[in-house]
């Protein structure tokens, strides 16, 4: 089976730690990955603050990347969701409709195409599962507090095949980080607090990891954890899983 | 052109097109009908419940009372002493001073500890809420599960006003502090009569 | 407090200034939250009873015209007067009329949101004519001379502290007495005079009935009757979009409107008025003040399936940590944020632009609005028609540039990881707002494109 990656922006400029894990755990899963080197944003950033209409030109490189490919995976809950309901063309939109929905945020693709039974990763460290909003109410990646519904959670449930790993209990399972976007500046009073607050809850059950499906939501964590000068670190779900090997 | 017509000009353009109504069916049966239950859900609202056997328990139960407190009672075959029954033509603003008042009630809710009155049940539409104390009689067999249920049996009932009433008033307003006792009545005791 | 030029991000950003108060503010909120959760998770039911409410309400939308029909020929059957209103001037001006007309001077007033909207208690008052507010938290903000903050519990934003001292001012309590349930019995009693002595009463209307004519009005204080029923003139404000179009759909509605709004089976008193009281006049008044416009947007219209049980404000983490106040309109939060833009695009750009999306409003609203993708597609509308600051404009441009270019990209994002390796003052300072709290995520060797050209030799 061959996937074509799609990393986002910010983490294969600023994470490419989490691309790595991905590429290498899909690898080891017996994926062919490649990885189209012209690509760059969905284009969320944008459509998000109110210029969808800007949007045309990572939707023809975002098409022009990954028409070819049966299944595209990204390490990003929010940013699959933006491609699933968002991406377009004008000239052909039943070609773009088809693309939009091969797109997988990773650990539903593990769960649900790749099937994952189990994984040959050990983490043995105390790690806080961040919900990242998007992908557990949009891309329902996971059950969420509010609704009357059956627990599942597939981040969680690849979590536990990792030997060792102690995931800690929260006291907001699900509430948002507060990054959302460009709301973290343009909000910053709310979004700074928000954060704050995320962080303190993993921190007061003891995290020495925070883990999730989305670097954005992570690296607006991370900025606040160093900001107090914590030794806790955030680490991208494919890290994890991947075995932190590359972390060595 | 009135603002009547204007506004249904408005609504009529604007609607947009017509959705089927949903079955309410399934939704029915889906909560215990006991009485038993009604009175726990009513326990849980700040309401008191008790079940018995003679009409003749409920003064007992209410204990002596002082005769300069006011009492309203409009449950036929119940006998409290010094109680007025008749109050339908006064001014209902002279019930200002009404400490007690004990109403029927047609039946109650046991998801939520509600019961159901008319307005012909009450004389005053304003006697629930201005008395200090209310006092509810149901029958034991008077009992449905959900609103639903509730709403199947007052059916296309003909009412001048009517209320579900669930507990006594309160308010939780300062700062989350739950108040019993608002502005209506300050404690609702409900009497199931299961009679043998 | 001056709302007058400040946005939501203003606002809320001097909320913030006080930590503590804004933890007791979102922990208060979010108890709430988690008492409607508890609520919701005793009914197995629950999702589909949500569904089907958001169907009845679907079917009010498209059949509305009729049903107003249908309840004013109902309602005037059973001796109600129907009055309609082109906006809030007209709803205000025809309950000056109906007051003046019976020479009173004084009204007692339930929860009415409308009339929040319409700001009714200011033009009343400039007639002469006093307006109290019977709701506890709707009295305790009218003292305070501020609008509620929420539409359930008016006060919410108001430490007992400060009620006590509000009290003490007004109604004579003795200085610093807090304790809840003394400053409650003190409204009873202080209210209770008000309700034997006002001639009219307003209220306003929870579920309007277009099958019986009939409407219903939900209290825990038992408020509205109080007033209703000592009252000469009875007069229910109205939005015309709260028509249910049976009676047995309150079975529906009453299970979800107070398990939603505050984790409650059901308010204390559920009033179903139909008739007038003998001697009595009962008055309804329908607004539109741009409802039918909203109707007409298709990608807003679900917006008028509201019930108003403040769900969406209980669960927004933002509305939480910024308060009501912050936005700066009658009804906050969430739902107030895909309603006021239909009223002012201009004076509301802001509202939908504060949230994260995160989608939780959604999840928690009874009657299924997708308001979190409102929220998305107003950001759209605000921006296409001309209301985004300057500068983000820029920005955006800037950044599509950068985005649709990979050459470009590649080459910015090198820059940037450089700039914040070798001249990280650059980015680290006062004029950054992410540098504010946080700091910046550490720049790495390389990017993932880099490493994959080196180690994948650049295969496609």
């Amino acid at each position: 089976m061959t996937v074509g990656l799609f990393i986002p922006c910010y983490v294969d400029q600023f994470y490419p730690n989490a691309a790595i894990a991905t590429l290498q755990l899909l690898e080891k899963l017996g994926v062919d990955v490649v990885y189209p080197k012209n690509q760059t944003c969905c284009g969320q950033p944008m459509a998000n603050s109110g210029f969808e209409h800007l949007t045309g030109g990572c939707n023809k490189l975002f098409l022009e990347n990954f028409s070819g490919f049966d299944y595209i995976v990204a390490p990003s809950g929010s940013c699959v969701l933006h491609i699933n309901e968002h991406l377009h063309d004008d000239a052909d939109p039943e070609a773009a409709h088809a693309v939009a929905h091969k797109v997988w945020e990773l650990t539903s693709f593990l769960t649900d195409v790749l099937k994952v039974k189990e994984l040959d990763a050990s983490f043995p460290h105390k790690v806080g599962v961040h919900q990242s909003c998007h992908g557990q109410r949009g891309l329902h990646l996971s059950s969420m507090t509010e609704t009357v519904c059956a627990e599942f959670s597939k981040p969680g449930s690849l979590l536990n095949m990792v030997k060792d790993i102690e995931i800690i209990p929260l006291n907001r399972a699900d509430e948002c980080c507060g990054f959302g976007g460009t709301f973290c500046v343009a909000e910053e009073a709310v979004s700074s607090k928000m954060g704050k607050d995320r962080v303190a809850d993993h921190l007061i059950h003891g995290a020495e990891y925070i883990t999730g499906a989305d670097m954005s939501c992570l690296m607006h964590m991370e900025g606040i954890l160093h900001r107090q000068g914590s030794n806790v670190k955030v680490l991208h779900i494919a890290e994890i899983l991947n075995g932190g090997e590359h972390l060595q | 052109m009135s603002s009547r017509d204007k506004i249904l000009a408005a609504v009529k353009q604007n609607q947009p097109a017509l959705q089927a109504l949903p079955d309410v069916t399934p939704l029915v049966d889906t909560f215990p009908s006991s009485a038993e239950k009604f009175a726990e859900t009513l326990a849980a609202i700040g309401g008191k419940a008790y079940e018995i056997q003679n009409i003749t328990e409920i003064p007992v139960i209410l204990g002596e009372r002082d005769a300069s407190t006011r009492v309203i009672n409009l449950v036929d075959g119940l006998t409290i002493a010094n109680a007025e029954t008749q109050v339908g033509d006064i001014d209902p603003h002279t019930l200002e001073n009404v400490d007690l008042a004990i109403i029927k009630a047609h039946f109650a809710v046991a998801e939520n500890g509600a019961v159901w009155v008319t307005s012909d049940l009450l004389q005053q539409r304003a006697l629930p809420f201005i008395t200090q104390h209310l006092a509810v009689v149901i029958n034991y067999d008077d009992v449905v599960g959900t609103m639903h249920q509730a709403y199947n049996r007052i059916a296309d009932l003909d009412y001048d006003w009517a209320a579900f009433i669930a507990g006594p008033s309160k308010t939780a307003d300062i700062e989350q502090s739950l108040v019993i006792g608002a502005h209506g009545a300050r404690s609702m005791s409900v009497f199931i009569l299961k009679q043998v | 407090m001056n709302l007058a030029t400040k946005d939501h991000a203003e606002l809320a950003e001097q909320f913030n200034k006080d930590e503590n108060r804004v933890d007791w503010h979102d922990e208060t909120l979010w108890w709430i939250r988690q008492k409607r959760d508890k609520a919701a998770h005793n009914i197995p039911d629950w999702e589909m009873l949500r569904e089907t409410a958001s169907q009845i309400k679907n079917n009010v939308l498209g059949n509305i015209h009729q049903y107003l029909l249908d309840f004013e020929a109902q309602a005037q059957e059973n001796g109600i007067t129907i009055h309609w209103a082109a906006d809030a001037a007209e709803h205000n001006q025809i309950i000056l009329g109906l007051l003046q007309d019976m020479g009173i001077n004084r009204m007692v007033k339930s929860k009415s949101m409308l009339t929040e909207e319409c700001h009714l208690n200011d033009f009343l008052a400039a007639h002469g004519i006093e307006t109290i507010d019977s709701d506890l938290g709707e009295r305790i903000v009218q003292l305070a001379k501020e609008p509620p903050s929420h539409i359930v519990l008016p006060c919410i934003h108001k430490k007992k502290e400060e009620i006590g001292e509000l009290f003490h001012e007004h109604l004579g309590t003795p200085a610093g007495n807090s304790d809840p349930q003394f400053l409650a019995e003190t409204a009873r009693q202080h209210l209770r005079e008000t309700f034997l002595t006002r001639r009219a009463a307003l209220t306003g209307v929870n579920f309007a009935i277009a099958e019986t004519g009939e409407f219903v009005v939900c209290t825990n204080e038992g408020n509205a009757d109080m007033g209703a029923h000592l009252a000469d003139i009875h007069i229910a404000s109205m939005g015309f979009e709260k028509i249910i179009p049976e009676r047995k759909h309150l079975g529906v509605f009453l299970r979800l409107l107070t398990r939603s709004a505050t984790g409650q089976p059901i308010t204390t008193y559920s009033s179903h008025f139909k008739k007038p009281r003998k001697g009595q006049q009962m008055h309804i008044v329908i607004v539109d003040n741009g409802r039918t416009a909203q109707l007409g947007r298709e990608d807003f219209r679900n917006s008028l399936k509201c019930i108003r049980c403040a769900a969406c404000m209980n669960t927004c983490p933002v509305y939480r940590r910024s308060g009501g106040h912050s936005y700066h309109t009658a009804i906050a939060g969430p739902i107030g944020s895909i309603l006021a833009p239909n009223l002012d695009m201009e004076k509301y750009s802001d509202l939908p632009f504060a949230s994260t999306l995160c989608g939780s409003c959604s999840n928690v609203c009874p009657v299924k609005i997708d308001i979190h993708q409102q929220l998305y597609k107003w950001r759209q509308v605000i921006v296409q028609k001309g209301y985004a600051p300057a500068a983000k404009k820029m920005a955006m441009q800037g950044m599509t540039f950068m985005l649709s270019n990979p050459s470009v990209y590649r080459a910015g994002g090198k820059m940037g990881r450089l700039a914040l390796k070798y001249v990280p003052f650059a980015v680290n300072n006062g004029m950054n707002p992410w540098y504010k709290h946080r700091d910046m995520p550490n720049p790495p060797k390389q990017s993932f494109g880099e490493w994959y050209e080196k180690n994948r030799g650049g295969k496609k």
